[in-house]
């Protein structure tokens, strides 16, 4: 699969990055490399291959339901780049 | 001075234990190495008052007849991915700008309390995304090891790269490093030191900038195997802050090498003879067998069928998760911000201009993979044949008590080549990231030196949680490779 | 494939997607209105799904986060026991199949108040399955819609944007508070049928204490997604309408959509599938266009959570300690006590009133050393009638009541026993509303006992009759109404405190024998 220039600047978009044109085309040659070379698994017949994800075989382990944390304002915001009082600021979001 | 410097950890500890040293002498020793060790970029932040705040109390806790931890007063390096309360911590980004976490990694806090002494945080590839120390913000790392009349400026390897340097110069007695694909064992080798990943699930990943989650484990890079165990033992436990953790407990590892491997079936991978390997590294290979067969062990060849799609599959998963991962670096609450009108551009200017090159090539991969329409074809077809490369392993492992392989198939390469070809840059993994996948332990221990006179390295790898087997073997090994070569760059020598 | 555990077998009700006879009229001919809601329920917790932080409402602005809430590099969520329970315990109580592995997945986005740029939620594999509820519709129909599934995720931090003018402001105290989406087929044709089933819904919640319901406080929201189609043609084009956060809200929203989408088609126009915002100040919807643009959530399982593994003994257990539901309430309230369907209906509607009604027979039927049985209907018209009739007017629930069970089952006694008349036991009730005074001390400063004392009725039987002739004259003369007269002069000489069947007793003997 390759991808091209326009689907650069979609996942860019999706990712939250800026990518200049010119980057994006070059970012489409590396991408499209990458994803030829990584086309490498289609060779591998892989139905019915439960998929892993993760290597520890046990069940998601559980805790209790009691308050052991939060009450810490200054740590949360202490590296806000634009604390508000007690908020964080972030340019004025229209809904 | 130097004398100081060049004591392996153990042996530093043997020396404090007796009485003949104190912690507040070796750390000041260790603190002017890592001044003198600046050329090599090793480190991103020097935290030397805190090392010798550390050591002071180290040293009274002794005085004191309190009861010690296994790491009593030894100065160490913590890669930049660890979150350490108070000290800048970066992950080698921009984008995390100022970030002073208040709080402390699992891992860190432990060796603390096993009574290890900060010398600082250690350079990295940005986000731990590298096998070459060359994309960090804070600028390349230089390996203390150069060609023989060759002054070419080497790569020391990566992510963990700053570790690897500082350990193999003698600025610290040993430091931690994460491995997601490789990036504890392959520096490890480059750099002509012991790296050591354990099994996912044994040490904490609480605390620390997470790279691809199901792949990331962290561990001890130091010059001699016993070093390892001694630190491993520090920093592994269960974490209940961490679901993947796992709730066994800790071995006491150094007790576990006996230096005995009589019996011990070792596996040798046919997959893993790639084209294009340098003979030396073969030869080591073979080496490496014999060794451990005079020592008597046992060598069978096994396959691990598998093994060629084992990087393109990691290309897949690591990037998927990281993209997701990443998300979290967005100007709101910590590090980087540049601001702008809307909170879309914010985001986008941000994080634009906050990762480099390979974190955001790797996000945008990952993006994709994951993104509608290629989900199945991509992601979940590699968590299948992940599935398939656990069970090449778990097959493997029914018939062999360990696997012996090269751990990187190159030397150490000069900065700037690779560069131009991401996929070429990623095969440096190749012999790494089959076990990462399949989230066992692997050691890689210095056996020799390429023809250019560069260290070459030997992995060992064995099942989940083998980790005292996997010691013991890697013992004998070392003590049979006698590795004794020095790099050329020996920090205050 | 998961594997699952049969709570109760869904239905095999074809309700979804038939026609109901609910059609609209357009200028063009008529039209279905296809409605499916889903629902966000605040799982009831002292802490979040994934962090020790504290779930109540109205803290101060972000003292309530940890550290993972607020997504700080290298942070791992740990899953709160609570959560899994709840969402369990909410399953059987929806008659709903327990998914016994299930998978926490991601949903990325950026946005301001979604600190990790994903969601943690289930997706492929939802804890709970396909399961019911049925409706009471208001013309006693009972109409069952069917429940998709519920899974748990994460709620996001809050957005503020009217303390500055170029800038939002972040709380995060709600950032991975426990939710469970609820989402049911699309079986629903009316507003009023969609506002039913959200007060089902949150019955059958509340009934659990797995969620609060409180609207106000965006404990329990429901986003409404709606369709309109030309009877047995095939679905429409939804729109999903987000965050109504009231039973008006949701008719209302319905009532708009239906109307926007059926005059958008009769003018030719197409609908657009989207997320609408409502308003509840002017009744209308907007477009959210921002939540439109990149629409691909990237789903993936979360590699910090392992995937969630139940037990069956476990889930059985948490059956047999499921609390009576108001269907099984009400059934049993028909049943064994003989109430009306109606009353029946209006007394489990809320968990509280249920509670109120349950003690009050308790106590009335000790009170009076009677069966539970002889006592219910009584209770139950007391509390339908009067004590809701009081609450209503007081804008009080029954929480708030001044009237507790004990005093209400202490006026009732005395009606049972004979101490006071129907009547005059309204009195008592308003007198107790008003001073709070328990019913036996208002009787007893009021004089208010019924008069059931033979030789003293007697006597005023035998003044009145001597009093007025005239009247005796014509009963005897076979004119009955009158006996009706005579019993109405003894109660005004009573002050209403004669009881009326042994005044009827006495008057019908002293008349006939002389």
């Amino acid at each position: 699969m390759s991808v091209d220039q326009e689907t650069v600047a979609k996942i860019a978009s999706l990712a939250r990055i800026r990518v200049d044109e010119d980057q994006q085309v070059a970012l489409a040659g590396e991408l499209s490399n990458i994803l030829e070379w990584i086309e490498l698994l289609n060779e591998l017949e892989t139905e019915g291959v439960r998929p892993l994800t993760s290597v520890v075989e046990m069940t998601a382990p559980q805790r209790d339901d009691v308050v052991t944390d939060g009450d810490r304002v200054d740590d949360i915001i202490a590296n806000a780049p634009d604390p508000a009082n007690s908020f964080f600021a972030v340019p004025k979001v229209v809904e | 001075m130097s004398e100081i410097t060049r004591l392996s950890l153990s042996q530093a500890r043997d020396r404090l234990q007796a009485g003949e040293l104190s912690s507040k002498e070796l750390t000041e020793e260790m603190i002017a190495a890592v001044t003198a060790a600046r050329p090599l970029n090793a480190f991103i932040t020097e935290t030397p008052e805190r090392a010798l705040e550390m050591a002071q109390a180290s040293d009274a806790r002794r005085a004191a007849g309190e009861e010690v931890g296994v790491l009593e007063g030894l100065p160490i390096a913590i890669k930049d991915l660890f979150c350490t309360q108070g000290v800048l911590t970066t992950a080698g980004s921009h984008i995390l700008d100022g970030f002073h976490p208040t709080y402390e990694s699992t891992v860190t806090a432990n060796l603390w309390r096993a009574g290890a002494v900060m010398l600082g945080k250690t350079n990295l590839d940005e986000f731990a995304m590298g096998s070459s120390n060359m994309t960090s913000y804070y600028g390349n790392v230089i390996n203390p090891w150069r060609r023989r009349d060759d002054d070419t400026p080497l790569v020391p390897g990566g992510s963990s790269g700053g570790s690897a340097a500082a350990v193999a110069a003698r600025c610290a007695f040993g430091a931690t490093g994460t491995d997601t694909g490789g990036s504890i064992r392959q520096p490890g080798a480059f750099a002509g030191i012991v790296g050591m990943k354990p099994t996912y699930g044994r040490c904490s990943r609480w605390g620390v900038v997470a790279f691809a989650s199901s792949l990331d484990q962290a561990g001890p890079m130091t010059r001699t195997v016993r070093d390892a165990a001694i630190m491993l033992e520090a920093m592994a436990g269960y974490d209940p802050k961490d679901s993947t953790s796992v709730n066994r407990p800790v071995p006491s590892y150094e007790a576990a090498m006996t230096g005995d491997i009589r019996g011990l079936k070792v596996g040798i991978p046919k997959e893993y003879r790639v084209e294009g390997m340098p003979e030396a590294i073969e030869a080591l290979w073979h080496q490496g067998m014999e060794w451990l067969k005079a020592a008597g062990a046992q060598p069978v060849d096994i396959s691990l069928p598998h093994t060629k799609y084992a990087l393109p599959t990691y290309y897949i998963v690591a990037p998927a998760e990281a993209s997701s991962n990443l998300a979290r670096y967005d100007g709101v609450r910590y590090g980087l911000r540049v601001p702008a009108d809307s909170l879309d551009e914010m985001y986008e200017m941000t994080r634009g201009e906050g990762f480099g090159a390979e974190v955001k090539r790797r996000v945008l991969i990952g993006t994709y993979v994951l993104s509608a329409g290629y989900y199945d074809a991509y992601y979940n077809k590699a968590r299948r044949v992940r599935t398939l490369i656990a069970q090449d392993f778990a097959k493997a492992f029914e018939e062999v008590d360990v696997i012996l392989t090269p751990t990187a198939p190159s030397a150490a390469f000069g900065m700037g080549e690779k560069m131009d070809d991401p996929v070429a840059m990623y095969l440096n993994d190749v012999f790494t990231v089959p076990a990462s996948l399949a989230g066992l332990p692997g050691i890689s221990v210095p056996g020799g030196l390429s023809p250019e006179g560069l260290p070459l390295g030997l992995q060992l790898i064995t099942g989940a949680f083998e980790e005292e087997k996997l010691f013991r073997a890697a013992g004998v090994l070392e003590t049979a490779a006698g590795f004794e070569a020095l790099p050329k760059f020996l920090a205050g020598e | 494939m998961t594997e699952s555990a049969t709570a109760t077998a869904p239905s095999d009700s074809t309700s979804s997607h038939s026609t109901t006879g609910h059609l609209v009229k357009g200028k063009t001919g008529p039209w279905e209105v296809v409605i499916g809601l889903e629902v966000h329920a605040q799982v009831v917790s002292h802490s979040k799904l994934f962090s020790g932080a504290a779930t109540a409402f109205g803290a101060e602005p972000n003292a309530q986060v940890s550290l993972v809430d607020a997504a700080m590099p290298g942070m791992l969520p740990v899953l709160n026991r609570v959560a899994v329970e709840q969402a369990v315990k909410t399953g059987l109580g929806l008659n709903a199949r327990i998914n016994l592995h299930s998978v926490f997945e991601r949903k990325n986005y950026f946005y301001a108040d979604l600190p990790q740029g994903y969601q943690i939620s289930q997706y492929l594999q939802p804890i709970v399955g396909e399961g019911y509820i049925d409706l009471d519709l208001p013309d006693g129909e009972t109409r069952r819609v069917e429940i998709e599934r519920l899974h748990l995720e994460q709620d996001a931090g809050k957005s503020i944007h009217d303390q500055h003018p170029s800038k939002s402001y972040i709380d995060l105290n709600r950032s991975g508070v426990i939710l469970m989406e609820i989402v049911s087929k699309p079986d629903m044709r009316t507003g009023e049928e969609a506002a039913a089933y959200l007060r089902k819904l949150r019955s059958i919640l509340r009934y659990l204490g797995t969620c609060d319901g409180n609207m106000e406080q965006g404990s329990l929201r429901a986003d409404v997604n709606l369709s309109v189609r030309r009877p047995g043609e095939a679905l429409g084009t939804r729109t999903e309408t987000k965050n109504l956060n009231s039973l008006r809200f949701i008719q209302q929203a319905v009532e708009a959509e239906t109307k926007r989408q059926i005059d958008l088609l009769e003018k030719g126009g197409q609908v657009v599938q989207e997320t609408r915002l409502f308003d509840g100040a002017t009744g209308k919807s907007r477009s959210m266009r921002s939540k439109e643009e990149a629409h691909d959530y990237r789903y993936f399982p979360d590699p910090d959570l392992l995937p969630l593994d139940l037990d069956q003994g476990w889930v059985d257990e948490i059956k047999a300690a499921l609390p009576e539901l108001p269907d099984a309430k009400k059934a049993r309230f028909e049943d064994a006590f003989g109430l009306s369907a109606y009353n029946a209906g209006i007394l489990v509607a809320e968990k509280e009133t249920a509670d109120y009604f349950e003690a009050l027979i308790a106590i009335a039927a000790e009170g009076a050393k009677r069966p539970k049985e002889e006592v219910a209907v009584k209770c139950g018209n007391w509390v339908t009638g009067e004590l809701f009739g009081a609450l209503n007017k007081a804008g009080l629930t029954i929480d708030e009541s001044p009237l507790s069970a004990e005093a209400l089952a202490g006026l009732i006694k005395l009606e049972l026993d004979g101490t006071l008349s129907g009547r005059i036991a309204k009195e008592v009730f308003f007198a107790m509303w008003d001073t709070g005074k328990p019913a036996e001390a208002i009787v007893e400063e009021k004089g208010l006992k019924q008069i059931s004392d033979t030789g003293a009725l007697e006597a005023i039987v035998d003044d009145i009759v001597a009093q007025n002739p005239e009247q005796t004259e014509q009963y005897r003369g076979g004119n009955q109404k009158v006996l009706g007269w005579f019993v109405g002069q003894i109660m005004k000489a009573t002050k209403g405190q004669a009881n009326p069947g042994v005044v009827n007793k006495i008057l019908r003997a002293k008349l006939d024998a002389d």
